[in-house]
């Protein structure tokens, strides 16, 4: 079974968020970056799993330039076999999945998996792009995925409650909370991850749809008013006249 | 020219976020001095509702291949519909639904696409649309530079009052293909009301120490019509199913009234939760610092503070029903 997963590289989760240039740029200054948690501990954990259960190899993908290659050799030292990145910085989702599909195309993968969103953007788009434009079926918000030969079942999230689907492969899943559970990487697993193969294939210049014209920050929260453990009556009366929520 | 709106069907029924969905989608299309039609597939029985809030005509896809939901063929079905009434403006709700279909579609009409809106898109200088970013730690104002433009809108970003009007239901018949999933089975979760729409969320954190202390939880949602949720420490141990963490990794949710009960409010939780119109903490440790983001908060035992709380819910709803 040939796997391939495709991770983004995000702010850590504790960063803190700023912008340059006129509110036009995120500031990187100080930020450390990570593997997308969706992406590293669900869609890679998951598919290094199948790996195991049914042998093969997992791939992982990244769209971005070189400053990407730590966070890489994280999803190397994880255990992913080896490493793909296409050579450009990507400015929208469109042009990520056009770069993801028009590699892809022509590796013959069974399995492609990504984390349902990145923790920067929030998109949730590019494991639906990237299906469309491989013609392939695609499941998105997976909680759990099983393979047996050329079939993938799959629970998904749906409104209010849980839908099982089959498919058969090759196709696109998106993994959310509940497909696996992270993996630290070990010693062994580090320093296996500086030999990997890390190929880096020239990207195929498709444009972005999308410009970000500006970045804000969310207007401050006033003060906090407190009411006494004593008097939570008061709470409710102040969510009803003063908030008007209840 | 015209305005495309999804609207998606639960249960045969038109889903409360599709009305927001054709009352922005309408808005948008009367400030673009345009029509909204909206695009229904599946069975539906109350289509006509649609015209209340704003389409002037629905497309109704009605056949037995829409009865199980294929993202690939529910997306041919509403880029058919895209080509039938020259759409340049695609609506989507960014749901479940939304989310599968909508990123297909904007790749088949290699079409820009903004998921998450939760503002009208401003048009004074081309088409640019607001959405949080960085887990709700921030906004970008995203500008779509293709003919045609793809929109999904976060629920419970705008108005939905019914403006009135009323739409002529067309039956549409695309062509769409074989389906390529089979669903094999659908579980139902005991609530209707999934977190992402609810208005009111009460959610509780390590601070209630085990599972078999949610019921005061449950009990004051239930008083207050509100959705639970949870933090992810507390979904981690299997108190409460992974469909109730919020936060960066989890959830992310914008209701009116966020209740956050034994919840420390580390930097992950709040950026999946603050951009709730009002907070209220509820927590032992004056220090916590979650009352730094609350609007309301309440020092005390969450085993002392919660059933109070509970028994001044019902007497307000005893006396405002
Ligand atoms: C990469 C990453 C991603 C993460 N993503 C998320 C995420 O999406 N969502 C999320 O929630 N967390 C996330 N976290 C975890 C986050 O950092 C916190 O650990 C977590 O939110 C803490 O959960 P908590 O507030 O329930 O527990 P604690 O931090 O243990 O807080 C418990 C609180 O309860 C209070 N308390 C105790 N007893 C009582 C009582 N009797 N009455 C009232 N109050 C009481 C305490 O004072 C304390 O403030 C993430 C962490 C990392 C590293």
């Amino acid at each position: 079974m040939k796997i391939l997963v495709c991770i983004s590289k995000a702010p850590d989760t504790t960063a803190k968020i700023a912008f340059t240039n006129n509110n036009t740029e995120f500031d990187t200054n100080g930020v450390q970056f990570i593997v997308n948690p969706y992406d590293e501990w669900y869609a890679l954990v998951r598919g290094l799993e199948l790996k195991e259960q049914h042998s093969g190899s997992v791939t992982v993908l990244n769209v971005g330039t070189a400053e990407n290659d730590p966070i890489i050799r994280k999803a190397l030292a994880i255990g992913a076999d080896e490493a793909v990145r296409i050579d450009v910085n990507p400015t929208d989702a469109l042009q990520a999945a056009k770069e993801i599909a028009t590699y892809a195309k022509t590796q013959g993968f069974d399995l492609l998996l990504l984390g349902k969103e990145t923790i920067d953007y929030n998109g949730s788009q590019i494991g639906a792009m990237v299906a469309e434009l491989m013609d392939l079926p695609y499941v998105s918000l997976a909680t759990k995925l099983d393979m047996n030969e050329t079939t993938a079942t799959v629970s998904r999230d749906i409104q209010g409650g849980t839908e099982v689907v089959e498919l058969s492969t090759p196709a696109v899943i998106s993994a959310a909370k509940g497909m696996a559970e992270a993996r630290i990487p070990n010693m062994r697993g580090i320093m296996a991850a500086r030999t990997k193969p890390l190929n880096v294939v020239a990207a195929s210049g498709a444009s972005a749809s999308t410009t970000i014209s500006s970045y804000e920050l969310p207007p401050a929260k006033g003060e906090c008013h407190y009411i006494d453990a004593d008097n939570v009556g008061e709470l409710i009366e102040l969510l009803h006249n003063e908030a008007k929520v209840i | 020219m015209s305005i495309l709106i999804y609207a998606n069907t639960a249960n045969g029924k038109i889903h409360k976020s599709a009305l927001e969905a054709v009352a922005y989608g309408s808005k948008i299309a009367t400030d673009m001095g345009t029509n909204a039609t909206a695009i229904v597939v599946g069975a539906c029985d109350d289509t006509d509702t649609l015209g209340e809030y704003g389409a002037t005509k629905v497309l109704h896809a009605n056949d037995a291949k829409f009865n199980s939901f294929d993202p690939s063929v529910y997306t041919k079905a509403v880029t058919a519909a895209v080509e039938a009434e020259g759409a340049d403006v695609i609506i989507f709700s960014h749901d479940f639904t939304g989310k599968a279909i909508a990123p297909r579609v904007a790749a088949r009409l290699d079409a820009g696409l903004v998921s998450g809106a939760v503002d009208y898109p401003k048009l004074d200088s081309g088409f640019t649309v607001r959405k949080a970013v960085f887990s709700g730690k921030a906004f970008a104002n995203i500008t779509i530079n293709t003919d045609k433009k793809v929109v999904s809108l976060l629920p419970n970003s705008v108005d939905k009052a019914p403006v009135g009007g009323s739409a002529t239901v067309e039956t549409f018949s695309p062509e769409v293909g074989a389906a390529s999933v089979t669903v094999k089975e659908i579980i139902k979760e005991s609530t209707d009301l999934p977190l992402t729409e609810a208005e009111k969320v009460v959610s509780a954190g390590r601070g209630l120490k085990g599972p078999e202390n949610w019921g005061m939880v449950e009990d004051l949602a239930k008083a207050l019509g509100a959705a639970t949720a949870c933090s992810r420490p507390v979904s981690d141990m299997d108190w409460r199913p992974h469909h109730e963490h919020v936060g960066q990794t989890g959830v992310a949710i914008r209701p009116n009234l966020y209740i956050a009960i034994g919840i420390s409010g580390a930097i992950q939780h709040l950026a999946g939760v603050n951009q709730s119109k009002t907070i209220v903490v509820i927590n032992n440790d004056a220090e916590a610092p979650f009352f730094k983001s609350a609007n309301y908060g309440i020092v005390g035992d969450a085993f002392e503070v919660v059933p109070k709380l509970l028994e001044a819910a019902k007497a307000f709803n005893a006396a405002n029903n």
